[in-house]
This record gives structure tokens, C-alpha cells and sequence, in this order.
């Protein structure tokens, strides 16, 4: 018997040491990512990185103000398409789960989610730019919006579908209809989970660098136009890491510094934000 | 036996209260399984009816079948439900709950809301806002449901935070705050402890001057002590129905004696 107990002890033992090191495979990457994005970016962050406008090339210093408020106003667009009709999809996958309608509607939510940002990108350019004569913050936020669409769905989906059908029957036997259940009952919920596939989708769509190429552009300038091309921090990133000054590709790197932390901030703030609940 | 059992109106009035609702040989399927079998039965007004008998006999569904709940998760019914004399399939399924509250076997409060929301929250979804008057509602359902004593400093605390017993009277609360004419309880206190147990039955002795009471309970004892009336139900039919103390001890079949004695089911 001792013999038996010692040979399952060696299992335990294998199996947990093997957990560990796909936890580490997992973490280490992301720490070396994160650790030489401060030490290369660190330096460059000041006040005037936020504040400043970017200075004309040759000059050190500068800022990004007018990306940070771009990549902001683009964030605000795409949500603005994204995320309603993100989350009015899920609810309404949620809610008719076994219609053909729905199953094509799940389908080709996972084929958008899978589809590769730049075509996104070129088709917000077709729909957008080319009827306007000009690239805008519009059509930045517009392909945004789309990218951030199938996350939302899906993850306000699966977080409805989370929430035990014991609450539905209550509310339905108490003489609840069924819209103000599932909008005062199953939703409130089901809200952390869809707060955090929001906030996926945001920071999904706040890294994405391709589809804004052919959209927003980038700009130089301030400005907050809707209608002009607008500068954004990934397009800054882009641009600035591919010039030959090192001053801007120092830069290039606090920026990149920047959009994780923001990522983080965001994603930190409404996890205790929501906690309560 | 018979005045319970017949659905022939003119014996109504045998027993005093008239009777609440009438089954009508009615059929309720589940795709093609048949969940109920040409079940008839009246259900006296202001008593306890409790439905017994062993797992998968249908009890549950004929339960579900009195507010239209087993059409909501795809089941189809056959025959007439009558309430007050009126065919409730003929009536939209909102309008009936409000008038036949139900609590279901495991306590379920909704998690985002408080105590006292819980129990207003079928007022104030459909449209009643008034804070007096639901404050007021708070205090009379949660003092109705034995309640009130034991969370009245703490009505702002999530309903999830009471324990298992405490959440179910906070469930039999917000059915009562809709003001419901009858109750239909499904194994009420399966999950509740021994204590919980006994002031649920003591309030719902209580609570049948004013409501029609039917309750589904794997429990005999408590079958028995509760209730004016038993049902028991053996593969979606009707067995024996007929008082409490005569199912107890002098019932008509042999089935039924052989159930409530533990020789089967």
C-alpha cells in the first residue's frame, strides 16, 4: 500500500510541477514585454509628453497630446457603433437561442471576430472614405466599432446565458413580462461579465494600429474634428519607431508605455468599480 | 371523494368555499413524452392542497401547469384549467401570475438587488413607484412571510447575504407583495433545514385565511400536517385525492395506502 500512496504522491507532484511551468511559459512573456517597454520608454515620459504637441523632426522634445486625445475620441466613436449594437445582439442571441436566425447571426459573429483587422480597415476605407473624398476620425472609429462588435456579442451572450434560468422563472412568476425580465433582471445580472467583455473589446480595439492606417490616418495637428484625419497612439507608435531619429523612437517606445498602462488602468478601475456587486 | 374529483359544477359549494380551480382532464407533454394523464381535480378555496408522490410523477409539472410556466420552457398542454370558472389558457400568462404567485424549490433571490427591492421589485417593474405605499408593502409582506423580525435593521443588504432558510421566506415575501390569490409552492423547503422547515409550515397554516395554498412536497409528515387536502400522483395520474386525513389513514386504494406507508415510490 505505502508503495501505491509514494507512486501517487510522484503523480500529484509531476502533474503540479507541469501546471506551474505553462503558468510561467504564459507569464514570463508578458513580463519581458513589459519590463523592457518601461526600461526603454521610461525615460521619455515627462509632463510635456502629455501636454505637448509633437515637435517637427530634428527638435527634441515634444509630446502626443493630440494622439492621447485622438486615441480617445476614436475609443468614444467605436463605442458608440460597437457596443450597442454589440450588446443588443447578445441579448437577443441570448434570448432566441434555437432560431436559424440566430444560430447565422452567432455564425457570422465568429467569422467577424476571426476576420483579420486591416480587411476591416479596407472596408471602412470603401464605406467610409471614399464617398467622404477625405480619411477621418469617423471612419477610424466606424472601423473600430466593428472590432469591437463580435467581442461584445459574444461575451454579453455567454455572460446572459451565465445567469441561472431559476431567476427568470421568478421573475416571470411574479408577473414580470418577459422584456422588463430579461432587462431589469437577467442584464443587471449578467452586468460585471458584460462590463468585462466591454472592456476586452475597448482594449482590443484601443492596440489596434492596422485598420486605422487606411481611416483616421494620423495627424500632426491638434485636432478633434470628426470629419478630419486624427492622430491616435498606435498610429504614433507606428510612424515614430519606423523614423531614423532616435529621439523619436525613444519616444515611440513611452508611448507604447502609455497605451499598456492606460489598458491596464481602464481594466483595473472597473474591476473595483464592479466588485461591489 | 367525489365532490373534489367530478368537475360537474353543480356540487361546488359542498364544502362551504367554493372551488378555486378546476382541472378538466387535462394532458401537458414535453415533445412527445407525456408529463400528465387526463388529470381532473378541483382545488378548494383558502386551504392547503399538497400533491405527493414519488419523483417524475408529474408533480412539478401539474405545478407549473396553473401559472403556464411549462409552456414558457416548450411544454404543450391539452384540456381546461379553470380559475373562478374562467379557462386560464384563455388569458395572457402576465396577467394570470399576478394572480397566482409561485416559489420555487431552491431560494432564489435576485442577487443585484437588496431585501426590501427583492420584495417590491413585482410592484415596482410593473409600475407601481409610490415609496410610502411599498414601504408600507415591505413591512406586511416580510411580517407575513415570519420575516420581518429577524431583517427589518438590514433591509438594505443584498438578499443574498440571509441564509438559505431566511431567502426563502424572502422569496414567499416578494410572491406575497404582489398580492396573489393563490400560492403554489414547489418543495418549498427540500433545501431548508429542520428549523426553517417548521416556520414556513407554521406561516403557510397561517397564510391560507387569506390565499388558496397548493404545495408539492417529497415530505409526507409534511403532507400531512400541513395540508386539507392530498393529492398523490403516480406517472402523470391523478391516484387518490380526497382530505388530508383520509389519505392518511383510511385511503381508497391500495396504492395510495402502500405510498403513504413507504411500501413503495
Amino acid at each position: 500500500m505505502t508503495g501505491y500512496y509514494r507512486w501517487r504522491k510522484i503523480k500529484n507532484g509531476i502533474m503540479f510541477s507541469l501546471c506551474l511551468l505553462s503558468v510561467l511559459a504564459a507569464l514570463v512573456p508578458l513580463f519581458i514585454i513589459l519590463f523592457y517597454t518601461i526600461s526603454q520608454g521610461i525615460s521619455s515620459i515627462n509632463w510635456d509628453f502629455f501636454t505637448k504637441m509633437p515637435k517637427p523632426a530634428g527638435e527634441a522634445g515634444g509630446g502626443m497630446a493630440n494622439a492621447l486625445v485622438g486615441s480617445a475620441i476614436l475609443l468614444g466613436l467605436g463605442s458608440v457603433v460597437g457596443l450597442p449594437v454589440g450588446i443588443l445582439s447578445g441579448i437577443y442571441l441570448s434570448e432566441n437561442k434555437k432560431s436559424l436566425f440566430a444560430g447565422s447571426v452567432r455564425f457570422l459573429a465568429e467569422v467577424l471576430n476571426g476576420i483579420p483587422s486591416i480587411v476591416v480597415g479596407v472596408f471602412a476605407y470603401i464605406v467610409i472614405v471614399i464617398p467622404m473624398h477625405r480619411f477621418s476620425a469617423l471612419a477610424g472609429g466606424f472601423a473600430l466599432g466593428i472590432l469591437m462588435m463580435p467581442v461584445v456579442t459574444r461575451t454579453t451572450e455567454e455572460m446572459m446565458n451565465l445567469v441561472p434560468n431559476s431567476y427568470r422563472e421568478a421573475a416571470l412568476g411574479l408577473g414580470i413580462s418577459r422584456w422588463k425580465t430579461t432587462l431589469f433582471i437577467i442584464l443587471p445580472t449578467a452586468l460585471k461579465g458584460i462590463i468585462t467583455g466591454v472592456l476586452l473589446s475597448i482594449a482590443r480595439a484601443a492596440g489596434e494600429t492596422a485598420p486605422l492606417l487606411f481611416t483616421a490616418l494620423g495627424n500632426r495637428f491638434w485636432s478633434t474634428q470628426l470629419d478630419q484625419p486624427i492622430a491616435s497612439l498606435t498610429v504614433f507608435i507606428y510612424d515614430y519607431s519606423k523614423s531614423p531619429f532616435d529621439d523619436w523612437i525613444r519616444q515611440a517606445w513611452a508611448a507604447a508605455l502609455v497605451l499598456i498602462l492606460i489598458i491596464l488602468f481602464i481594466n483595473v478601475t472597473f474591476r473595483l468599480v464592479t466588485r461591489k456587486r | 371523494m367525489e365532490e373534489i374529483l367530478d368537475t360537474s359544477k353543480k356540487k361546488d359549494h359542498k364544502h362551504g368555499s367554493g372551488s378555486k380551480i378546476e382541472v378538466d382532464s387535462l394532458n401537458a407533454f414535453f415533445g412527445k413524452t407525456k408529463a400528465l394523464q387526463n388529470l381532473s381535480m378541483k382545488i378548494q378555496e383558502n386551504k392547503i392542497t399538497s400533491i405527493i408522490g414519488p419523483s417524475g410523477c408529474g408533480k412539478s409539472t401539474l405545478l407549473r401547469c396553473f401559472n403556464r410556466m411549462h409552456e414558457e420552457v416548450g411544454g404543450t398542454i391539452e384540456g381546461k384549467i379553470l380559475l373562478d370558472g374562467e379557462n386560464i389558457f384563455n388569458h395572457d400568462p402576465v396577467w394570470l401570475r399576478k394572480k397566482i404567485g409561485m416559489v420555487f424549490q431552491k431560494p432564489n433571490s435576485f442577487p443585484t438587488m437588496s431585501v426590501s427591492e427583492n420584495v417590491t421589485i413585482g410592484l415596482r417593474l410593473n409600475g407601481r413607484r409610490n415609496k410610502k405605499e411599498l414601504t408600507e408593502i415591505v413591512e406586511r409582506s416580510l411580517k407575513q412571510a415570519f420575516l420581518w423580525d429577524e431583517v427589518k435593521d438590514n433591509l438594505k443588504a443584498p438578499g443574498t447575504s440571509l441564509s438559505g432558510g431566511q431567502q426563502q421566506r424572502l422569496c414567499i415575501a416578494r410572491t406575497l407583495a404582489v398580492n396573489p390569490e393563490i400560492i403554489l409552492l414547489d418543495e418549498p423547503t427540500s433545501a431548508l433545514d429542520p428549523i426553517s422547515t417548521a416556520k414556513i409550515e407554521e406561516m403557510l397554516v397561517g397564510l391560507k385565511t387569506n390565499y388558496t395554498i397548493i404545495i408539492v412536497t417529497h415530505n409526507m409528515q409534511q403532507a400531512a400536517r400541513i395540508s386539507d387536502y392530498t393529492s398523490l400522483m403516480y406517472l402523470g395520474e391523478l391516484v387518490e385525492y380526497d382530505k388530508t386525513t383520509k389519505i392518511f389513514t383510511a385511503p381508497a386504494k391500495k396504492q395510495t395506502e402502500d405510498y403513504v406507508t413507504g411500501r413503495f415510490g
